[in-house]
Parts: C-alpha cells; sequence; structure tokens
C-alpha cells in the first residue's frame, strides 16, 4: 500500500512538474521570438491573441493535426524514435532540477552527474534522426552534432568539477546550499568562477544547438539540419526538446553559479520573497540572455567552433581545475 | 516483492536481450543502438546496487562519449552484412569452440569463487559517506599510484593514436588565428595611387 502510494505521489509531481513546465516552455518560446523580433525592429508574433500569448498553443495545435509524414527509404523505427528520444531525455533532466530547498522530484546525491549525463545523451536523438532519415543534409548535421557535442561536454564537465571542488557535493541541493553566505549575491559562484561561468554560458550554448553554435541545423547549408524530414507531430516533439534542452541548461547556470532559489541579499523583504519565485527569475534571465545572443551574434563557422571548443576552452578549464583545488587546500577551505 | 526487485528483474531482462539483439541484429546501426540500451540498463542495475556514481559514469562516458563515436563510425562504414552473415556461418565451428572454451572456463572461475570474508561484512561504504566520496577517498589515497599509472597509460594511447594519424601534409593553407587577430589597419591596407590606363603590378 506504501509502495502504490509512494509510486502515486512521484506520478503526481511528474504530471504536475510537466504541466507546469510544458505551459512555461509555450511562453518562453513566445519570449524567444518576441525578442529576437525586438532586436531586429520588428514586432514578432501579434495575431493570435493580444500581444500573440496563445500564439505558441496554435503552433502546437497546428503542428498536431497536420499529417505526419514518413519518407520512403527511412529506417521507420529509428525515425520514429529519434524525436521521442529527444523530448523523453529532456524531461527526464528536470527530476533533479530543485526549483526551492528540497523541492525536487528526486533528491539525487549524484544529481550534477545524473543532468550531465541526460545532457550527453541528447545527442542520440539527433544522430539517430540524422542516420534513420536516409538523407544527405540531416546526415551531415549528424556528423556535425556528435563531434560538436562531444567537443564541448568535455569543457562542461571540467567546469562542473571546479564547481564541485567548492561546493564539495554533487547533490544539487547541497550545491546551492554551499553558496548561501551572508554576502548574498557577492557569496554565489559566478564571482569567484567567473572565468569558468563565461566558458559554461557559451558551451551551454554550444551543447544545447543554439545559435552562435546551431551548425546542426543550420539553414544556409543543411536547410533544417537533421529536422529536414521531419513533420507534425515529431517535429513538435525535437522542438520541445530542444526547448527544454535550453531551459535545463539555464537551471543549471542558476545553481551551480547564481545560488539555485536564493534572495541576492540577505535583507528583509527580498527574504521573504519564495524561494521558487527567485529560482525562476533567475532562470527568465538566462534565457534572455540565451535570446540575445541568438539575436545578434553571427553564425560561427565549423572550424571555428572546434577550435574554441578544444584549443581554448579545454585547456582553460584543465588549468582551472587545478588552480581552484590548488588555492582550496592552500587556503584550507577544502570540502571535506 | 518490492519495486526494487520488479525493477532488478526487468533491467536485467532489457540487458539480456538487448545484447543478443547486439550480436543477432541484421543492421549495424541497429546492433549499435541495443548496445546502448544495453549499457543504460545496466546503469539502473548499478544504482539499484546503491552504486549510483558509477551508474552515472557508465552512462557518462560509454553511452555519452563512446558509443557516439562508435555510432559514428558505424554509420559512415557502409557494412555489407549479407556477406558477413556469410562468414559467420564459415566461422562458427572455431567460433563455437572459443566460445564453449570461455564459457566453461568462467563457469569454473566463477564456481571456484571464494568471496573474501571482510568483504561479506556489512556494506561497503564506510559510516555515512555517500558512494561517490568513499570510491574517492580510496582512489586518492590507497591506490593514488596505481590510479596515476593508469592515466599515464591513457595518455601514452592517445599521444600514440594522435601521432599514427597526424599527418603534415604540405601545401594545406592553414589560419594563424594570433596572427589575425595581430593584424591593424596599418599591416592590413595599403593606399595606392593608381595611374590612369597603367595600373599598378599587383603582388
Amino acid at each position: 500500500m506504501d509502495l502504490l502510494l509512494s509510486i502515486l505521489l512521484i506520478v503526481g509531481k511528474s504530471l504536475l512538474l510537466i504541466t507546469l513546465g510544458l505551459t512555461a516552455i509555450a511562453y518562453y518560446l513566445l519570449a524567444d521570438r518576441k525578442i529576437w523580433a525586438a532586436v531586429m525592429l520588428r514586432k514578432g508574433p501579434n495575431v493570435v491573441g493580444p500581444w500573440g500569448i496563445w500564439q505558441s498553443f496554435a503552433d502546437m495545435i497546428k503542428f498536431m493535426v497536420k499529417e505526419p509524414i514518413i519518407p520512403d527509404g527511412a529506417n521507420k523505427g529509428v525515425f520514429i524514435l529519434a524525436p521521442l528520444v529527444t523530448a523523453a531525455l529532456a524531461l527526464s533532466a528536470w527530476a533533479v532540477i530543485p526549483f526551492s530547498d528540497g523541492w525536487a522530484i528526486a533528491d539525487l546525491n549524484v544529481g550534477v552527474l545524473y543532468i550531465f549525463a541526460i545532457s550527453s545523451l541528447g545527442v542520440y536523438g539527433i544522430i539517430m534522426a540524422g542516420w534513420a532519415s536516409n538523407s544527405k543534409y540531416p546526415f551531415l548535421s549528424a556528423l556535425r552534432s556528435a563531434a560538436q557535442m562531444v567537443s564541448y561536454e568535455v569543457s562542461i564537465g571540467f567546469v562542473i568539477i571546479t564547481v564541485l571542488l567548492c561546493a564539495g557535493s554533487l547533490n544539487l541541493n547541497d550545491i546551492v546550499k554551499a553558496q548561501d553566505t551572508p554576502y548574498g549575491i557577492l557569496g554565489w559562484y559566478w564571482l569567484p568562477l567567473f572565468p569558468m561561468f563565461v566558458i559554461f554560458f557559451i558551451s551551454a550554448l554550444a551543447e544545447t544547438n543554439r545559435p552562435p553554435f546551431d551548425l546542426v541545423e543550420a539553414e544556409s547549408e543543411l536547410v533544417a539540419g537533421f529536422m529536414v524530414e521531419y513533420s507534425s507531430a515529431p517535429y513538435l516533439l525535437f522542438m520541445l526538446g530542444e526547448y527544454v534542452a535550453i531551459i535545463t541548461m539555464c537551471a543549471l547556470l542558476v545553481i551551480l553559479f547564481c545560488g539555485g532559489w536564493l534572495p541576492p541579499a540577505n535583507i528583509w523583504p527580498l527574504t521573504e520573497v519564495p524561494g521558487v519565485v527567485w529560482f525562476v527569475l533567475k532562470l527568465t534571465w538566462f534565457f534572455f540572455l540565451f535570446a540575445m545572443v541568438k539575436a545578434f551574434v553571427p553564425r560561427y563557422r565549423y572550424d571555428q567552433l572546434m577550435r574554441l571548443g578544444w584549443k581554448v576552452f579545454l585547456p582553460m578549464s584543465l588549468v582551472a581545475v587545478i588552480v581552484v583545488a590548488a588555492v582550496l587546500e592552500i587556503a584550507g577551505v577544502a570540502a571535506k | 516483492m518490492s519495486a526494487a526487485t520488479v525493477f532488478f528483474y526487468l533491467f536485467s531482462f532489457v540487458t539480456i536481450a538487448s545484447a543478443a539483439m547486439v550480436i543477432s541484429g541484421r543492421n549495424p546501426v541497429h546492433s549499435v543502438l541495443f548496445l546502448i540500451l544495453a549499457f543504460v540498463s545496466a546503469a539502473g542495475l548499478f544504482v539499484l546496487a546503491g552504486a549510483e556514481f558509477l551508474a552515472m559514469l557508465l552512462v557518462v562516458v560509454y553511452v555519452g562519449a563512446v558509443m557516439v563515436l562508435f555510432l559514428f563510425v558505424v554509420m559512415m562504414l557502409d557494412v555489407d552484412f549479407a556477406e558477413l552473415q556469410k562468414s559467420i556461418r564459415r566461422h562458427l565451428p572455431l567460433g563455437g569452440l572459443i566460445g564453449a572454451i570461455v564459457l566453461a572456463e568462467l563457469v569454473l572461475v566463477v564456481g571456484a569463487w571464494q568471496v573474501a570474508p571482510q568483504a561479506a561484512l556489512g556494506t561497503p561504504t564506510p559510516g555515512n559517506l555517500s558512494n561517490t566520496a568513499a570510491l574517492g577517498q580510496v582512489l586518492y589515497t590507497q591506490y593514488v599510484y596505481l590510479f596515476q599509472a593508469a592515466g599515464f597509460v591513457l595518455l601514452t594511447a592517445m599521444i600514440g593514436a594522435i601521432v599514427l594519424t597526424l599527418h603534415h601534409r604540405p601545401n594545406v593553407k592553414r589560419q594563424n588565428i594570433s596572427a589575425q587577430n595581430a593584424r591593424t589597419r596599418a599591416t592590413a591596407i595599403e593606399n595606392k595611387q593608381v595611374p590612369s590606363r597603367t595600373g599598378v603590378p599587383v603582388p
């Protein structure tokens, strides 16, 4: 009976998170388009509902009622599986994200590693789609994405290690608590680890295939990359998975470097605000930064992308791991 | 039957079934995908055994990096599987013999296996340490030299692979990023008076 109750509780929590999450995604998507449009002095979506607030839902209905087309030469099973893998993996990362103190579906001891593992699996959706489509452009896109994701994962891994050295735990909840100092915003890890913060931000863009690193779906060369042959609901799942992965990376930035649910200063009116509000505010700020980068940074060339990952970020983050470890050891504040 | 037992049998079944599919699949890409599934369900078994750090490492290292490159290579190679299946039938007696010998050896080893008496006592993780911290304490204290030696072996292998594949071909244009960034207006642009009808020689 207890077992059944706990399973029901987990299912209920997951459903609640997915419902709220997907509604939020609809508006993050709209915000992305609005910000992009504003930078280009356009209005963006403004027809469906006031200020276009129903645009994402209209798009969703459109995608769902269209006919899904499976190309003749495609490998059917893998073709259908690819968008499902992308969306399911992207959503499953949210099981360990703490929205406020202890507000996570699964309070894993190895939460950071879990998210790292899930985000490194995200590449499979793209590779499978690229291969199963049996078409040139998706295949080229799949090859690019495999190389790109593997390259940037390495530097992300080292950046995470520097944060773990400071926090002394792999648990996301404990990492946020380790940033709870009397100095408020100045005690969060973005300040002492500022170069790592920047590297993580840029690597997160590359890991989620956002511009300026969207070579996977570079429309000027590859039409739409791995999504060329997809239509209707499978395409919707790809878009969903992509945006959920972006929000996950924003959440990871908030948790690792910007004190998760902590208020920016430990003074009275700010400490009364519920933690989840701070979390969502910070998340939205990082999403805004992602959208701005998309709006005004031109796309990288492929060899530049590889050079940045292997010759700039990897040595920098590797040296940073040694420096951070040495400083913590010499200062005697190493986490026990 | 507890939830852990149910999940143990689920993961075990999926691991073994997908391992069987790896060798019986006709399409090499499907085989690799089944191998990935086998790794992921093995990671699930690790979690059930309380080794969550090893489980995540298995997923990050094998599934997230090694198998991606594996899939990369298999997709690029155009393997003729009908041909391969024919040669499998030809080599079946020899392969079967080797398989039988290995199986027999495994049975002998596992049958005579004695669990060390200390290992049977209590949990392998001391005190209230988490799995990860316990692993780290053993790796970086008691076995630090072995750990470093393993690292050096990997480094040597990596350098060897780079040396084997790196060719410095002549006549290949290469970018020199620092030289590009060091260019200024003074070094990059030269104004010339071009006389009409004669022009200037292009360097």
